[in-house]
């Protein structure tokens, strides 16, 4: 359907927004969010398989709250594949160079038991400007 | 909603939180409730300052001071003499390791945040498949605005006076191009979106339409109401499937929601956007060449004036523009010429997004604000050369540009300070060499590059370059004379002077650069026959080492142009003028004193 006026397009901001609310600071409630860049040099790199690991994990251990969400690059072509879980409360961590065992080991421990894998993360150092 | 005069910020990030940092957190909090300070002073848990060997990290916002290391007991210094005396805490601030330099404000600190990411905002954090999401970080708000509220000087106005100018390498002010474009009456205008990014190892265009595609469809919808045009074309080689699927997608997606077709948002303004896709030719990222291959003709370039502005898309005034300048326009419109202006140096404003590639550790994308330093990308952002190995040169502008030497590596980087030191903006690849790069290859190599995608149009051009890499080539195989250098440089200006578009005009600039910076590496190829990294195997020299020789003469049995000589039981020598480096000794000496070249 089409958005006929700017208050409309504003209204449909408002509803949007809890979509993507999670990746800046933890919102509220229980889903989880795992970014993954899929941008030419992520898929280059695997990204597509690691994708379908995440995706078979989450199926395979029936977790409902958690959701996949393919991204674009953030510059660090050097560590892709790239893939960053937010958590409701807490500050997203990115976690860089991630293979198949890594996804796997990082999805049981974070995902599963909320605890980060501190070495495989990635420090990243930009600011990004705000737009509203 | 309460103001408090002071933040103290306390790093809630993984490294920190291991460090104890939440019992920091607490007893700041316990702390300054029972001082009665709880309206004045807010405690935020925040994410990693990036700095996690040096935790747990507390810093005191607005004074923008910075400790580290800060225990339970520190804290309470901390509250008693920082947030209630006014006395910074001198002994818990960051002391730089090898000068023992106290550091207090954040932003000197070695890895204070160095990138700031505007054509890039939204990649890596939204999905670029689903418009909603675009939406929701304030997507098509600058497009309402636009077509809503203002009319199309305004806009021109500020667009003009945030100075942005084209990231497409020619560095022209974008606001200008509009309103020259929008003051060309017309009955149809276009706006074209040049997508063809052809310079080797530039990769900013792509990850922008791969990342975000719909705020290049939006800037171009502003662009398009701006000048009068309803017609939008993206320009985009064939070898982009990602980009152009993702656009693809994309303009489906704005025209489903009515954020394209005709009036849009209850407005009486009609835009659409086409994709047109290139063979990739690296002369069809020229604006008339451009033109000309959307045409479905030849992509070749035509001579300006007349400019696209006047005469472009089938005769019409058309405005072409980069994907990057695209990128900024949004971001503008909603915060402002005056925030934009605010960044970068005085003639360059906003940010640049550069590729890092070659022998650089951290090969990405980056976007500083103009006036960066290259040591800062290199070192700081880029994590330095790899290997650890010695900084030669980085080049800028790809094939059209020219390389930047340990002597500039504290240039801060905008249009005209590159342009002053024999290089150029260009899109924006950057290619950082070692101290195994041989600097007549590199020429040789955007050479080979150049005069392969040369359109044959005009002679200059099509026949001058080709000699070029035809002499380059001679060098390196190690038959160069000094009088071939000499040809070099004056072919070079003539190319410069002679040929009808940039790629030819600007083509001869890493060989005059080259040959400006490392004349000597040019002698040694041509002079002693030497290449200095061994890189040019035409110029690879065996060698007999007289401490491992024993004279045993079996190298000079086998030497089939016999340029071997020396006794029985003394030490051999290879006479390299006649030498055809066959390797033949190499094979026949048993005392491995035949050395071979690299
Ligand atoms: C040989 C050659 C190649 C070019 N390639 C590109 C390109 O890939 N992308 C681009 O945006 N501009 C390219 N340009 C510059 C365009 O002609 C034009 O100036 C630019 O698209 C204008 O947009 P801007 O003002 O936003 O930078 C090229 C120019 C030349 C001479």
């Amino acid at each position: 359907m089409g958005i006929k006026s700017l208050d409309e397009l504003r209204k449909i901001r408002e509803n949007s927004i809890k979509k993507i609310d999670l990746r800046n600071q933890g919102n509220e409630g229980d889903n989880i969010e795992i970014l993954i860049g899929m941008a030419t040099c992520g898929i280059a790199s695997g990204a597509r398989e690691i994708l379908n690991t995440l995706a078979e994990e989450v199926s395979k251990k029936n977790i409902k709250n958690v959701k996949i969400v393919p991204v674009g690059c953030i510059g660090y072509c050097h560590s892709e594949p790239i893939i960053q879980v937010n958590i409701p409360g807490q500050k997203p961590v990115i976690y860089g160079k991630v293979d198949k065992d890594r996804a796997i080991e990082i999805f049981n421990s974070h995902i599963i038991k909320g605890k980060a894998i501190k070495k495989y993360t990635l420090d990243i150092d930009f600011e990004r400007a705000k737009q509203l | 909603m309460t103001v408090y005069r002071t933040n103290i910020l306390v790093c809630g990030g993984t490294g920190c939180v291991s460090s104890a940092s939440l019992d920091v957190y607490n007893k700041f909090k316990k702390l300054i409730t029972s001082a009665g300070y709880d309206k004045e002073v807010k405690i935020i848990k925040t994410g990693c300052f990036g700095f996690c060997e040096q935790g747990p990290i507390v810093k005191i916002e607005p004074d923008n001071v910075f400790y580290v290391k800060v225990n339970k007991k520190d804290a309470e210094e901390i509250v008693n003499e920082h947030i209630i005396k006014g006395r910074i805490v001198k002994r818990l601030l960051y002391k730089e390791p090898n000068s023992k330099r106290i550091i207090e404000k954040h932003q000197n600190m070695p890895f204070y945040k160095k990138q700031f990411r505007i054509a890039l905002r939204n990649c890596g954090l939204i999905n670029p498949e689903d418009i909603y999401e675009y939406i929701a970080v304030g997507g098509y708000e600058a497009l309402g605005r636009v077509i809503t509220k203002m009319n199309r000087d305004e806009i021109v106005d500020i667009i003009k006076k945030s100075g942005l100018r084209g990231r497409g390498g020619g560095g022209f002010p974008t606001g200008i191009k509009w309103e020259i474009t929008k003051n060309n009456h017309s009955d149809k205008k276009y706006i074209i979106c040049n997508a063809d990014e052809g310079d080797p190892g530039a990769f900013m265009d792509r990850s922008i339409l791969e990342g975000d595609p719909h705020n290049v469809l939006e800037a171009m919808a502003i662009g398009g109401y701006t000048i009068g045009a309803d017609k939008g074309l993206i320009y985009i080689r064939a070898e982009y499937p990602l980009a152009i699927e993702r656009l693809d997608i994309a303009i489906k997606q704005a025209r489903e929601l009515g954020l394209l077709g005709n009036n849009i948002l209850g407005t009486d303004f009609n835009f659409d956007i086409e994709i047109k896709l290139g063979a990739g030719a690296f002369v069809c990222g020229e604006e008339t060449a451009l033109i000309n291959s959307a045409e479905g003709k030849r992509g070749e370039p035509n001579y300006k004036p007349p400019y696209p502005a006047q005469e472009g898309l089938w005769g019409k005034p058309t405005c072409v523009n980069n994907v990057e300048t695209f990128a900024n326009i949004p971001a503008i419109i909603l915060n402002g010429y005056e925030w934009f202006s605010s960044i970068g140096t005085e003639k360059s404003k906003g940010t640049k997004v550069f590729a890092l590639a070659g022998k650089i550790n951290n090969v990405g994308l980056v976007e500083v604000p103009m006036g960066t330093t290259f040591r800062e990308i290199i070192y700081d952002i880029g994590g330095g050369i790899q290997g650890n190995r010695k900084f030669k040169a980085v080049q800028t502008g790809g094939p059209s540009g020219g390389v930047i030497t340990e002597e500039n590596l504290d240039t801060p980087i905008d249009y005209d300070s590159l342009s002053s030191i024999g290089s150029m903006m260009g899109s924006g690849g950057m290619i950082v060499m070692d101290d195994t790069t041989c600097m007549v290859d590199v020429a040789k190599f955007y050479l080979e590059f150049t005069q392969d995608e040369s359109c044959g149009r005009c002679t200059p051009c099509r026949i001058g370059t080709k000699r070029m890499f035809e002499i380059l080539t001679k060098i390196t195989d190690g038959k160069g004379t000094k009088e071939d250098l000499k040809n070099l440089e004056q072919l070079s200006y003539m190319i410069k002077d002679g040929s009808l578009c940039g790629l030819g005009q600007t083509a001869p600039n890493p060989v005059l650069s080259t040959m400006k910076f490392f004349k000597d590496e040019y002698l040694q190829h041509v002079v002693n026959k030497v290449c200095p990294t061994g890189r040019c195997k035409g110029l690879a020299k065996y060698k007999i080492d007289p401490e491992k020789c024993v004279g045993c003469t079996a190298c000079a049995k086998v030497c089939p142009v016999e340029c071997i000589s020396g006794k029985l039981k003394e030490t051999h020598v290879i006479d390299q003028n006649r030498c055809i480096k066959c390797g033949a000794c190499f094979e026949a000496c048993r005392f491995n004193a035949v050395i071979k070249p690299k």
